[in-house]
């Protein structure tokens, strides 16, 4: 009964999201306000109706409701209740549950908390979303259905990939798809400001607080992606530039494009056909994302079991939806002329480069992601791109984004001074190359790569010029409290945001040049110096057993300067299904993680260990996590709330 | 309307194109990691590799003589090599399992397989990717299934899938092993 229930409701859902696509839209082209209103209760509704639906399913996992194939596909009683639920999303029809349910909280709180939007602009959004939603709701319904049933119900489930079974990754999907569905919200409100033909600084205005939600979602999705990977895979790594990887990492970097365009439609009315242009394409590569994963048109290790019908399906909607907005782009995109001149040498023009920059950047992601398929076409053989591709076209960009980063916050509006800019960061020039050369030779000197020092002085421009920054805005000073309250909080956000990526350049460079890694197979009692801590192998116990598995565990005992830590690495064998998982324990001291495996035994008595110490990795997750820090902070701001008085009054209005 | 605005647009339909022709080949049945190699049937290239791990057993194509051999490229920078192999374990006791570590340090090889566990019989290391070459290698992990006469018989120009080893892979050993 409740399978069919969620079923029903995601029909319904359907129903209310052509009503919602249609009605409204009609409603702001003839001025009708009947018809307009229209589109508020049908986002509410729609989001019910899809909550239904999801609801449905996760209880079917809750209480592992056998008939339904797709829980007898990726779930098992043994599972503990946490991996039930996530399981729900760790497959194709699940997780595109998930994807719209997701859609349509963003277009519920449009609804709910769009009060300060004028009528049309705020129908004719909500009408553009629900027509993305009815491309995505009869994808479900057509081709992916997941409350199939199965008859006769089998008496257990496959269970879920072991692998999966993790808290980081429990959480990873619902915050990308924040992130990258997210970003639906900005491509709506373009294709609503191109069909009313009008972009001005209230449009800007109103789109960046979703554009900025869905970023420091998807940067949060993509840091706990990458920290999975580096806990669970066993080797450190921590990422790869795997189609899947990319397919989350483009968007981003058109998000973030976006995010820098806004502020210039908002702040000098400059720039409006291209942040048009940006919204749409950072939206079309979180479809191409979904369409490259669900297709299986790439090889990758982590996509979903593809169904070539499947990607006939995505495929349409992709050309229908960014074809589409092409369109209408081309259409009304000469209307968009920008009012605000500036001269090169200003925050604009900083803000320009940095466009410029990352969307080269996202260019030549999606140019390696896709090349192997274009070589196949175009019959130059069967062939894979792999990290040397990246690192040697991405870094190249990244580094003159990263010097002008540091740089930008200083320039004025419309004409910067940079001689003057450069005089007063020639201290934390100077700065930034000791701070590499200290760093340099604490690690080690000539052990460690000479780029690293490059790498560090980077980190430290960036980080030393972000504070610069921020204390000449306060001024260390009397009324220093003062002067922090009535900073507009999307300055200390961007400072937070900025001085975060200085942190994650920081580890990224400690972590690839100055890891260390020892390799044996060690006797019980036997012990290894590792970056300083003496590491001793206390014993094994075999068959510990677990919910789902059992485990081959390892107690070690690292030793450093009077201090005791106890580590416990597990080889964990899942049954269902059969799978070996290596469980790494990780000490962290913040400076660096001390990283233990335990691997085969030997012959001889002993086993195989593998201890890393990865300089500096934390701060890569650290940084992440102040950059997500400094856009909540920004999406704070009082000025995305002008208005919330009135609609407040409004209410209370109605309710008298 | 000026001509620029369009750009974005005809990128974007030559893009589609592109998924387009990739989805029909797969709606014809090949796939993007299905490979032909055209050394079915013949005699496997003439090679002889030193061993990955020093002191340990080195292998050349003489050693295909007597025995049904799997022969199976990795490395240990290769992700999908790392989802390959907990399938390979199963095979030992069916088939002469020979693990080449394709252009890898061999500390790097020999940590992962000490990490992982080593299923080869042999592992023999590629340093410079010769062998790889003459066998037409086009990324790793390939394999390649070699009968008692040293011919090639059966290659798999991607990682192994459960399915492919139940359905594929254990009949033809069976069939050669014979």
């Amino acid at each position: 009964m409740i399978p069919e229930t969620g079923q029903f409701a995601l029909i319904l859902a359907l129903l209310v999201a052509l009503t919602q696509a249609v009605v409204p839209l009609m409603g702001a082209a003839s001025r009708d306000p009947a018809r307009m209103a229209l589109a508020r209760p049908a986002a509410l509704a729609q989001f019910l109706l899809i909550a239904v639906a999801f609801g449905a399913l996760m209880q079917c996992y809750i209480v592992s409701d056998f008939s339904v194939l797709n829980v007898v596909e990726n779930s098992h009683t043994d599972k503990p209740l946490l991996y039930k639920i996530s399981g729900v999303w760790g497959n194709h029809e699940g997780s595109m549950l998930l994807w719209v349910l997701i859609l349509s909280l963003y277009g519920a709180a449009v609804a709910l908390f769009g009060g300060n939007l004028p009528e049309a602009l705020k129908a004719r959004v909500l009408s553009v979303q629900a027509m993305i939603s009815v491309g995505f709701l009869l994808f479900i319904l057509l081709t992916s259905n997941p409350f199939v049933r199965v008859d006769p119900a089998p008496m257990n489930g496959q269970g879920l990939n072991p692998l999966l079974q993790d808290p980081g990754l429990a959480f990873h999907p619902p915050f990308l798809y924040l992130g990258y569905v997210g970003f639906s919200m900005a491509f709506s409100f373009a294709i609503a400001a191109l069909i009313e033909g009008r972009v001005d600084a209230a449009w800007a205005r109103w789109v960046r607080p979703w554009t900025l939600a869905a970023w420091c979602a998807l940067t949060l999705g993509i840091a706990m992606g990458s920290w999975w990977a580096y806990y669970t895979l066993g080797w450190g790594g921590w990422w790869y530039w795997d189609p899947v990887e990319n397919a989350s990492f483009m968007p981003w970097l058109a998000g973030t494009a976006l995010l820098h365009s806004a502020i210039v439609v908002e702040k000098r009315d400059a720039l409006k056909g291209w942040t048009i242009l940006l919204a749409i394409l950072t939206f079309s590569l979180s479809l191409l994302g979904t369409f490259l994963v669900r297709s299986g048109i790439l090889t990758s290790v982590h996509s979903f079991a593809s169904d070539p019908a499947r990607g006939v399906f995505v495929l349409c909607l992709l050309g229908l939806v960014t074809g589409g907005s092409l369109v209408l782009f081309a259409l009304r995109a000469g209307k968009m002329a920008g009012g605000g001149l500036f001269a090169p040498i200003s925050r604009e023009g900083a803000l320009l480069i940095n466009n410029v920059l990352l969307s080269t950047a996202a260019g030549t992601v999606l140019l390696g992601t896709l090349y192997p398929l274009i070589a196949d076409a175009l019959d130059l053989g069967k062939l894979s791109v792999g990290p040397p591709f990246f690192n040697a076209v991405f870094l190249p960009l990244m580094i003159p984004m990263v010097l002008l980063m540091a740089l930008g916050p200083f320039l004025s509006w419309k004409r910067g001074d940079l001689p003057g800019v450069l005089a007063r960061l020639k201290f934390v020039f100077a700065l930034a190359i000791v701070a590499a050369i200290a760093a340099w030779m604490i690690a080690g000197g000539t052990a460690g790569p000479l780029w690293a020092a490059g790498g560090i002085a980077l980190s430290a421009w960036l980080i030393l010029a972000s504070l610069l920054e921020w204390t000449e805005r306060v001024r260390l000073k009397a009324g220093f409290w003062r002067r922090v309250r009535n900073t507009p909080r999307a300055a200390h956000g961007m400072t937070l945001a900025h001085l975060g990526l200085g942190i994650v350049i920081a580890g990224i460079t400690g972590s690839t040049a100055w890891k260390t890694e020892h390799i044996q197979v060690m006797q019980i009692g036997q012990t290894i110096d590792v970056a300083g801590y003496q590491v001793t192998l206390d014993g094994i116990e075999d068959n510990v057993p677990g919910p789902n598995y059992t485990a081959l565990r390892a107690q070690f005992t690292a030793r450093k300067d009077g201090r005791v830590i106890v580590m416990h690495p597990e080889k964990r064998s899942y049954r269902n299904p059969p799978r070996p998982v290596t469980d790494a324990a990780i000490h962290t001291n913040f400076l660096g993680d001390l990283y233990v495996v335990i691997g085969e035994p030997n012959a001889g008595g002993g086993y195989v260990t593998r201890l890393y110490y990865n300089a500096m990795a934390p701060w890569i997750f650290m940084g992440a996590v102040v950059m997500v820090l400094g856009g909540l902070v920004s999406l704070s701001d009082r000025r995305f709330r002008i208005g919330a008085p009135k609609r407040a009054a409004a209410a209370a209005a109605v309710k008298a | 309307m000026r001509w620029p605005v369009l750009i974005p647009l005809a990128l974007f339909v030559v893009l589609l194109g592109f998924f387009g022709v990739r989805l029909v080949k797969m709606n014809q049945g090949d796939m993007p990691d299905d490979i032909k190699t055209v050394l079915i049937d013949k005699p496997a290239p003439q090679f002889s590799l030193p061993p990955l791990i020093e002191g340990g057993q080195g292998f050349s194509s003489a050693d295909f003589k007597g025995k049904v051999t799997l022969v199976n490229f990795f490395a240990s920078w290769c992700v999908p090599c790392r989802g390959e192999h907990p399938l390979l374990a199963p095979l030992a006791d069916k088939v002469q399992l020979v693990g080449i570590a394709y252009k890898n340090k061999p500390e790097d090889a020999t940590a992962w397989l000490a990490g992982l566990g080593n299923p080869y019989q042999v592992v023999a290391a590629d340093l410079d990717g010769r062998v790889a070459i003459d066998f037409g290698l086009y990324g790793v992990p390939e394999s390649y299934l070699i009968d008692r006469e040293g011919r090639i018989r059966y290659a798999w120009k991607k990682p192994f899938s459960p399915d492919e080893i139940q359905h594929k892979l254990l009949p033809l050993i069976a069939e050669l092993s014979k």
